[in-house]
């Protein structure tokens, strides 16, 4: 359960965020939608506490984020972001380990964990000794996810987290942790500017402009007639994409 | 030129060991001090600009001054502690030494953990945040690992700057590899000057090619090069520092010297009648004027030679000249008041300031006097020592003869009588003991005002040393034994450019010469 209370931020004159109120309930898959500037990675990050909130709270399992050591929260807390960040100096298995280490983890614990974690993104159990400059994007983005649930998180926050990826790598990886989030039970904010995947992956989709919410709902409620232009728009250029796409196939099928 | 090559070599193992241990212990403590500074500079802007500003500071002042700054500060604070612990402490040699070349390594190690640490990804930084380290772990797990390369460089650059200044010690008292370029600089020693020169580029060389391996390896993740470098490095200074293992026994005698020929021979002849005695004795050679009296009155050195002149005026600072006798005299007691320090006696000869010229142009310009070369000055150029212009002495004779030159250049003492006979001087201070007066046809201008007090050359010994029979009995026999051509003589020898002795050579000549038998 995450909640924000009247949250606003802003750097120098220029407000990035709210006020914003939300409430994310358990086992949620929210998409947190907007073009750049829009202020969702600002939200995402004030969850974790990277970002800290002029005004307003927010609350992750009831207690407000800065109620106890933010670095305590964020290892309850995965997090997954474009550039991935994994550690250059560490092999990919020292990188899933991280996780589990902070966590003070008893080594075989760790050690069984890795080899759980690498069948879990479908890499084979050598690539745990390599180093990440000895991977793929595709890989690095994986090992990315992977190392994120390493400590059995139950919230995931993930900023443009297949971005980096060709689109059908980028499809096959959001399907394969839509499967996980609903599998783990998780609880996931993802931030995309991308309507699309917003709308194949997530429950429920916040569309975010100069830092205010203006649209709130399951997809299908925002794909209907929305009363904000703005909102509107955005939802018709997959509408529209989706339309010639079904043409495109109808006339293939004639053909 | 074999012979001094031979001799060289034989002072390396104690030169080298002392030069290794300075250069590692400073680089150490700037390590300890610097590597903890640049992580917080890392951090935070208001340690970052404070800190390297300083630094900075710091690398502005010539090295040499910034060793020559500590030891007056430790000398202040080491009588401070005496007044209120009762203990002081050495302030000559290696801790002022410590002190300076610590800090002068700084910069390149702050300022390269600020900058590695700065230069990590920050896409690895942000992870190591949201994944939950704390900022100590960030450090240790991240950034430390990733900035090594940077930081591993800072140190090296650290480490050849400071080995490099370490041979500037050698004036404050520490002995370095610097010993050989001071004191050949002095007595014309080019092997010394060069030999000091190459061991000290070697070390710096040595050090820099196995701390890049390590560099190396480190950024190359291989771990193999770390532990190549890690193990030269370990063994070389273990090698260098294995002479302090086998000859620590502890000085029972410490002989002072100034930086030129004859207190080196001076200090030598002291030392050798000491040893006879069956005392270990160690020498601090290469003592500014100054900083060798404060040294004898602080006990840091027990016996020196210094000059009644130089005494009077500079360190009593009387502007008076009552004549010969009555400053000898004077001197035993003011000084035993002010400092407790003891005039054991004169040797006999006196080294006083002089000016003087080239015979053949003193003969043409009809020059005899001082007072003669006022009407002249204005035309002439002016050599003199490094501090002839800045002493009470050179003050009395210009004022008494109203001296104006057309031009005053500062050399170091060898180089003033090339420059005398190159033409680039008219007139040099002198001193009236130096070999090179007879030798190169010079004649010493009469001072018919007594504008220049006179200086005996006289034993000061510290308090400790006064009360000490063994040393007294052994340099006693100096007094009144040494004639002003007899010190003319081994000057000369150890000065001349072709068959040079060496100042322990030299040393045993004047020795014979004197007439005094093993004590």
């Amino acid at each position: 359960m995450i909640t924000f209370e009247a949250v606003t931020k802003s750097y120098g004159e220029r407000r990035v965020a709210g006020p914003i109120s939300l409430s994310i309930p358990k086992g949620q898959f929210v998409a947190l939608l907007g073009g750049s500037g829009c202020g969702k990675t600002t939200s995402l990050k004030m969850i974790n506490g990277l970002v800290t909130p002029d005004s307003g709270t927010v609350t992750v399992d009831g207690r407000a984020v800065g109620a106890e050591p933010l670095a305590i929260l964020r290892r309850r807390i995965g997090y997954v972001f474009q550039e991935v960040g994994l550690f250059p100096h560490m092999t990919v298995a020292g990188n899933l380990a991280v996780g589990p280490r902070l966590a003070s983890w008893p080594e075989p614990r760790t050690e069984a964990r890795i080899a759980e974690l690498l069948s879990l993104i479908a890499l084979p159990p050598d690539v745990g000794g390599r180093l990440p400059a000895a991977l793929s994007g595709g890989q690095r983005q994986r090992v990315g996810l992977a190392r994120a649930l390493a400590a059995g998180p139950a919230v995931m926050l993930m900023d443009e987290p297949f971005g980096a990826l060709d689109p059908v790598l980028r499809d096959a990886l959001g399907q394969d942790y839509r499967k996980l989030h609903d599998r783990l039970g998780l609880t996931t904010v993802m931030v995309t500017h991308d309507v699309m995947e917003a709308l194949l992956l997530a429950d429920r989709i916040v569309v975010l402009d100069a830092g205010l919410i203006l649209a709130d709902g399951p997809p299908g409620e925002l794909l209907a007639d929305h009363p904000d232009p703005v909102v509107r728009a955005l939802m018709e250029t997959p509408r529209r994409q989706a339309r010639r796409l079904e043409a495109l196939v109808a006339e293939a099928g004639h053909g | 030129m074999d012979d001094r090559v031979a001799a060289a070599w034989a002072l390396l193992p104690g030169y080298l060991s002392q030069h290794v241990l300075l250069s590692l212990c400073a680089l150490g403590l700037g390590l300890a001090i610097s590597l903890p500074l640049g992580f917080a500079a890392s951090r935070s802007a208001a340690v970052r600009w404070p800190s390297l500003f300083v630094a900075s500071l710091i690398q502005t002042i010539p090295s040499l001054a910034l060793l020559a700054m500590f030891y007056p500060l430790l000398l202040a604070l080491s009588a401070l502690s005496k007044a209120w612990f009762g203990h002081g402490f050495a302030a000559l040699g290696f801790a002022p030494s410590l002190i300076a070349l610590t800090l002068y390594s700084m910069l390149p190690i702050l300022r390269n953990a600020v900058t590695g640490i700065r230069g990590v990804d920050p896409a690895a930084v942000e992870a190591a945040d949201g994944m939950g380290m704390t900022s100590r772990q960030r450090l240790l797990w991240v950034e430390l690992p990733l900035a090594a390369p940077v930081i591993m460089a800072g140190v090296r650059t650290a480490a050849v700057w400071t080995i490099g200044a370490a041979t500037l010690s050698t004036p404050v008292g520490q002995t370095s590899l610097g010993n050989y370029i001071f004191s050949g600089l002095q007595t014309e020693n080019w092997v010394y000057v060069i030999f000091g020169c190459v061991a000290s580029a070697v070390l710096a060389l040595g050090a820099d090619q196995l701390l890049g391996l390590i560099e190396s390896g480190l950024s190359a993740r291989r771990p193999w090069r770390i532990w190549v470098g890690s193990i030269g490095l370990v063994a070389g200074i273990a090698a260098a520092l294995s002479p302090l293992m086998a000859t620590s026994a502890v000085a029972a005698y410490k002989v002072g010297a100034k930086n030129f020929s004859e207190q080196y021979i001076l200090a030598e002849l002291m030392a050798s009648r000491l040893r006879a005695t069956g005392a270990v004795v160690s020498m601090k050679e290469d003592l500014g004027s100054a900083t060798a009296y404060r040294a004898v009155a602080s006990g840091e050195v027990d016996v020196y030679i210094d000059y009644s002149g130089t005494l009077w005026a500079n360190v009593l600072g009387h502007k008076d000249n009552p004549g010969r006798a009555a400053v000898l005299a004077a001197l035993g007691r003011e000084l035993k008041v002010r400092d407790g320090v003891t005039v054991l006696g004169a040797v006999g000869f006196e080294n006083a300031y002089a000016l003087a010229m080239l015979a053949d142009r003193a003969r043409a310009l009809g020059l005899g006097s001082v007072a003669d070369l006022a009407a002249r000055a204005p035309t002439l150029k002016l050599g003199s020592d490094l501090e002839f212009l800045s002493r009470p002495e050179w003050a009395a004779i210009r004022d008494a003869y109203g001296l104006s030159f057309a031009r005053q250049t500062s050399y170091q003492p060898t180089f003033m009588y090339r420059a005398l006979a190159d033409g680039e001087a008219d007139v040099i201070s002198a001193f009236s003991s130096d070999g090179r007066i007879a030798a190169n046809k010079l004649v010493i201008l009469t001072d018919p005002k007594g504008a220049l007090p006179p200086y005996d050359a006289v034993i000061l010994l510290s308090p400790r040393a006064a009360k000490d029979g063994r040393l007294r009995k052994a340099l006693t026999p100096l007094i009144g034994a040494i004639s002003v051509s007899a010190m003319q003589a081994a000057n000369y020898s150890v000065d001349r450019d072709v068959h040079k002795l060496g100042p322990a050579e030299a040393a045993r000549d004047l020795a014979k010469a004197a007439g005094l038998g093993v004590p």
